[in-house]
């Protein structure tokens, strides 16, 4: 493997400078990702730019109206944040059920979402949350809805010198949680044949205000299905909103076969899927 | 191509290496420094017998470039034991069985200390999920569990007559 040039820069605008200078220049976050792509072979950058020693982009902030957590936060310390871990178990989970110990203690969000897997965990629970993420680059700052930075597998809407440097998770809405669920046929140390995640408003009466839910790994890119959340605004959570969900969840999928899952397998364990995560969410807030 | 002069500090010992860009932690370990107790299974994350410790938390050394270990702290396998003193876990692998190839023991030791430092007392769930990222081919996996219960129970006892 022809060996890249390696640079760990103190700031971001630094980086952006090395990753605008150098077309084949990559980011590194974690790495899990991109060393086992440059080790196989899929990926020759020119130049990695090492994120990591970037002052605030190891850190979670806890700001009025959102959190903010860096770069190069690695999925296991999402646990060590007591306030988040209470407003958004879903993606403290999900980004949890990556890989294994090792991997997580690497692993970041950013790096899921920039790897534009289809199947990556944290991404549906972030997209039902409404994250967006800042994404910095040579003409500076950007914030983007978390949904439109991947666009198809292995490919995102970053342009040249640009990298996600912060992912920005509102605050929890009063009445609201969130939860995220996968379907695998391991308990562990395995990739989502469908994933789902939630996140729920319900008011003192019980009755959904809000609803945002998202699918994974059944369709190119991770799907907000925007249809699924409108059938259960307005209603109490009952079975017959449930049955539209489900049905708008299914009817948004567009998955492959493969040796993970069939299209019909995955359209209905989608819905299935979306049904359970709006439950736990429900619970979470505190409803029935 | 220009190589990379890193310092870090390995099992508590200031090391230098010289590494290209692209080289992995586990071949700077291995190939420039000599330290062939971490092992490469798999080279993507997959098998956890090449597990080191870095600042303190467990990774995949397969997965970390070289270049990052510049000024960072990094235990491996060749520093759990105090001499030719076996640490309690490696002496509860041997007692336990709990290897037959010995492959992928550096790797599960390396872990396990990891998880008995932060959870003295895990439950066998805990170890069973703790311990997933790594893995044998060859013992079912029982006796390293069992393994590592005993030695829980032992540097627990150590801790309360210490």
């Amino acid at each position: 493997m022809p060996s890249p040039a390696y640079h760990a820069p103190d700031t971001v605008k630094e980086a952006t400078d090395l990753l605008a200078a150098n077309k084949g220049a990559k980011p590194l976050a974690g790495g899990t990702d991109l060393i086992v792509q440059m080790q196989s072979g899929r990926m020759a950058p020119a130049a990695i730019v090492d994120l990591k020693r970037i002052a605030g982009l190891k850190e979670i902030r806890e700001e009025a109206d959102h959190f903010a957590i860096g770069a190069a936060v690695p999925c296991t310390s999402l646990k060590n944040n007591a306030a988040l871990v209470a407003e958004w178990p879903g993606v403290v989970e999900a980004a949890n059920l990556i890989g294994s110990v090792q991997v997580r203690n690497r692993a970041t969000m950013a790096g899921n979402l920039c790897n534009a897997s289809p199947a990556a965990d944290s991404v549906p629970a972030l997209v039902a949350a409404g994250a967006s993420v800042v994404v910095a680059g040579p003409s500076g700052e950007r914030e983007v809805p978390v949904e439109q930075i991947p666009t198809g597998p292995g490919k995102t809407s970053l342009g040249d010198g640009e990298f996600v440097s912060e992912i920005r998770i509102p605050r929890k809405a009063k009445g609201g949680s969130d939860a995220y669920l996968r379907s695998i046929p391991r308990t562990e140390m395995d990739i989502a044949v469908v994933g789902a995640g939630a996140q729920v408003v319900v008011d003192d009466s019980g009755t959904c205000t809000a609803a945002r839910i998202a699918i994974g790994a059944a369709a190119p890119t991770v799907l907000l299905v925007e249809d699924a959340g409108k059938a259960l605004v307005g209603s109490k959570l009952d079975d017959a909103a449930f049955a539209k969900m489900m049905e708008a969840v299914s009817a948004a999928c567009n998955p492959i076969d493969d040796k993970r899952g069939t299209v019909a397998y995955r359209k209905a364990t989608a819905g299935v899927l979306a049904k359970r995560v709006v439950e736990i969410a429900r619970q979470r807030a505190g409803g029935n | 191509m220009s190589r990379i002069h890193v310092t870090t500090t390995v099992n508590g010992d200031e090391r230098e290496y010289l590494c290209s860009p692209g080289q992995t932690l586990l071949d700077a370990l291995r190939d420039e420094l000599g330290m062939t107790g971490s092992k490469e299974g798999c080279g993507s994350g997959d098998c956890g017998a090449c597990t080191v410790v870095l600042d303190g938390e467990m990774v995949c050394s397969c997965l970390v470039l070289a270049a990052e270990a510049e000024g960072r702290r990094v235990d491996t396998i060749e520093g759990v034991s105090e001499g030719s003193e076996l640490h309690p876990i490696q002496q509860k692998f041997l007692e336990n069985a709990a290897l037959q190839c010995g492959f992928c023991t550096p790797g599960f030791i390396v872990a396990s200390k990891a998880l008995l430092e932060k959870n003295p007392n895990p439950t066998e769930t805990e170890v069973r999920y703790w311990l997933a990222g790594n893995l044998c081919r060859c013992t079912g996996y029982d006796k390293i569990v069992r393994a590592v219960m005993d030695a829980a129970a032992e540097l627990r006892q150590e801790r309360t007559a210490a």
